[in-house]
């Protein structure tokens, strides 16, 4: 909802403020405080000063799905805390983008068995998926560096579609 | 997937006291996802005011499935399984696993791993401290804290992935030795460690041990007696806090603890401070085994020769058409183990880390079943927290220093 | 044997009749569902075994005439002891008496069977799923229970796959 919508059909009008909104949504981009397992100590020390996440215009970790925009799937999810992870998913607001952050989260990992969801986009749809068990800080850094690419790429367009 | 389900009060009516149904006292939810439960914890609450009636923990939100996994892989392929258990002491839940292999197929482990073994359980035993002391002050609101263990945590992450290549999952313990030597550069990274890390301690306990604030935070909060702790099996830092002195490395020597010289520090209030100290000294003894260790280091090989069950060096696979046969077969098939059962235990950071396991003649294990600490200490909450406040809550929780991969396994 | 041990070996052995088995040091005492809580207390209470360091089963299916074992591991912090009790408990119904009023962490432990291997522990407080989502099906430890592998995706297979993964949506 918002200017997104309103303005989404103009074309090259939008085209400035869409780099804007875009590179402030970049800069200002707060995660969830959301660990599930080993991933999130991973997720922790990329926070923690060693590495210093804050660098990248995350600073803020949010405990309250409300308040953010981007969910971290740290960790493996198992059949009895997805129907959770989506209840989360769905009180963020709009706009929101996740992460799938490890191979658990990504497609099961080692885990391939009756406990854990194969792959949590069969849950909640992912933008960015970071690979390794668990994967370093700067992995987990390049993730959303990447994810930032992808969002400085977004046009009001797709959402004026997408919320017909 | 299952759903959420709308339950009503009839379902835990045994659980929290009859106020509750008349409305009198509050039921609250707390977790899965909230900052302070260490990861997925859910609990019930049942509140008077401010004040706690009934805690009642709601776990298996991280339920893995890994002791049913383990059954499906080879004795080898599942030491992989083990990291994930309990992720703050992972080169710790290798060595349980791998004890539990050696004394199931009666192998023997030459000292230069033994040794390697220790140090490297001792480091991660610190590492896991610091993680704790990290979110235990972050719980109690000294952030500060939380950035500077941080700092020294990747000290001990370096040097792990310096020995393995991994900085959590290490697999590096393995039944019958270690995957391979230490590098060269091992011991001056273990000597720099230990020569800046009693400074650091020093400048965590100048930062809360005297705090007035943290005082306040913790004495007398979480009061839990040697008796209901014995009878709720809690084991380890939080059973020696409440004045008992069990320890697994003194009471049955294991990788021969027998011949380091360190203390058991035990406290006798059995609060919330208690816990923060002795697990505080403990950081200091765990160094203390670390120099030993690495001062009486002996060299020789790391792996037993028993090419039965131990896959030969890779330096050796080039040369001997005998080791590449055992490679192969001990990768492909694995090898067989009696119809027999044994438990053995190591002392993980949390308390008894146990491994039952069960060899039906085949190659794969019949039963694998890890006695975890957190389980065990986290089934005492409802007990020590009745008539605390919520925000108490937080800081008894903090101090069994839960992992929930450990709990839900 | 341990000296200390064997005397208390002979003590359970002389009030409740049950046979014994030792592999590599270690004592596994046989006892009969209906005797547990009495040998508990009896070890609890007369040989200082305070601690029940771990209470699993092992299931034995389809080879062995009583499907389940479940087993007590008990440990004596004074005396430095351990001992384990086996229950051997039939496939069709399980069924043992409940150990909580002779150690509190029995409590979790048996709702932790009573989930993965469904036996059934009479006069248990609260006999409720604890690791597995209530609505789950099965008991999953069981040997009957699949392990509920899903096929890797490969470069052959990818598309085969993806067609019937069931994606979320926003």
């Amino acid at each position: 909802m918002g200017v997104e919508q309103k303005l989404g059909n103009m074309g090259v009008v939008t085209t400035k403020l869409e780099e804007l909104v875009n590179w402030s949504r970049t800069n200002a981009m707060w995660p969830m405080l959301f660990g599930l397992a080993c991933c999130a100590i991973e997720m922790m020390a990329a926070q923690a000063s060693h590495y210093d996440m804050s660098r990248f215009g995350m600073e803020l970790m949010r405990a309250s799905p409300r308040q953010s925009d981007l969910m971290i799937v740290a960790g493996r999810v198992s059949r009895k805390m997805a129907p959770v992870l989506r209840r989360l998913y769905d009180q963020m607001p709009e706009p929101k983008w996740v992460i799938a952050m490890g191979d658990c989260a990504s497609c099961g990992g080692v885990f391939n068995n009756y406990a854990i969801v194969q792959g949590v986009d069969e849950v909640v749809p992912v933008d960015v998926f970071v690979a390794g068990c668990p994967p370093r800080p700067e992995a987990l850094i390049h993730g959303v560096v990447t994810l930032y690419e992808k969002v400085k790429g977004e046009k009001f367009k797709d959402y004026a579609v997408e919320q017909k | 997937m299952s759903q959420i389900e709308e339950v009503s009060i009839d379902q835990f009516k045994h659980l929290v006291s009859e106020r509750a149904l008349t409305g009198e006292t509050m039921l609250l939810n707390m977790g899965p996802q909230h900052p302070s439960t260490h990861g997925v914890l859910r609990l019930l609450l049942e509140l008077d005011g401010e004040t706690i009636v009934n805690a009642v923990p709601d776990i298996g939100f991280l339920h893995t499935g890994i002791e049913k996994n383990m059954e499906a892989k080879t004795f080898l392929k599942a030491e992989v399984m083990t990291d994930r258990l309990d992720y703050m002491n992972t080169t710790g839940n290798n060595l349980a696993y791998c004890l539990a292999v050696e004394k199931l197929v009666d192998l023997d482990v030459p000292e230069r791993a033994q040794s390697i073994r220790v140090i490297l359980t001792e480091l991660q035993r610190i590492a896991s401290h610091l993680v704790w002391i990290g979110t235990f002050g972050l719980d109690l609101a000294a952030m500060s804290m939380f950035l500077y263990a941080f700092r020294e945590r990747e000290q001990i992450l370096d040097i792990l992935e310096l020995c393995s290549g991994q900085r959590m999952m290490t697999t590096f313990i393995r039944p019958g030795g270690l995957w391979r030597d230490v590098p060269v550069e091992f011991e001056k990274a273990v000597r720099d460690f230990i020569k800046s890390f009693p400074k650091r301690i020093d400048e965590y306990e100048a930062l809360l041990t005297k705090n007035p604030l943290f005082l306040d935070r913790l004495l007398g909060i979480g009061k839990l007696d040697a008796k209901t702790a014995l009878s709720h099996g809690v084991t380890g830092p939080t059973l020696r806090a409440s004045g008992v002195n069990w320890d697994l490395r003194k009471a049955r020597p294991y990788m021969g603890y027998e011949q380091y010289d360190f203390n058991v520090p035990v406290a006798t209030e059995g609060d919330t401070y208690a816990r923060y100290l002795v697990r505080v000294q403990e950081l200091r003894e765990s160094l203390k085994i670390v120099e030993q260790a690495l001062n009486k280091l002996p060299m020789g090989p790391v792996r037993s020769d028993n090419r039965k069950f131990v896959p030969p060096p890779r330096s050796e696979i080039g040369v001997s058409m005998e080791a590449l046969i055992h490679h192969f077969k001990l990768w492909t098939e694995g090898f067989p183990a009696p119809k027999a059962s044994i438990y053995s235990a190591v002392e993980s950071p949390r308390g008894e880390l146990g491994v039952y396991l069960e060899g039906d003649g085949g190659p794969k294990p019949h039963r694998v079943h890890m006695r975890t600490p957190s389980f065990d200490n986290l089934s005492v909450i409802n007990k020590i927290t009745q008539g605390h406040l919520v925000a108490d809550l937080v800081a008894i929780l903090a101090s069994i220093d839960i992992v929930l991969g450990d709990i839900d396994r | 044997m341990d000296k200390k041990l064997e005397k208390i070996v002979q003590d359970l052995q002389g009030r409740f009749g049950s046979s014994i088995e030792e592999f590599r040091g270690e004592v596994h005492v046989f006892v009969k569902p209906e005797q547990i809580v009495d040998a508990l207390t009896f070890l609890r209470d007369k040989h200082e075994f305070e601690l029940l360091s771990a209470q699993t089963a092992s299931d034995y299916w389809p080879q062995m005439a009583p499907r389940f074992h479940v087993i007590y591991q008990l440990t004596s912090l004074a005396k430095n002891l351990s001992v384990q009790l086996r229950v051997p408990v039939n496939g069709d119904q399980p069924k043992v008496p409940t150990a909580t009023r002779v150690y509190d962490v029995a409590n979790w432990r048996e709702r932790e069977l009573m989930d993965m291997f469904g036996i059934e522990f009479e006069g248990h407080p609260d006999p409720r799923r604890i690791l597995l989502p209530p609505d789950m099906e099965g008991h999953p430890l069981r040997k009957d229970f699949p392990l509920g592998y899903e096929e890797p995706q490969f470069t052959f297979n990818f598309e085969e796959i993806d067609l019937r993964k069931p994606y979320a949506k926003e």
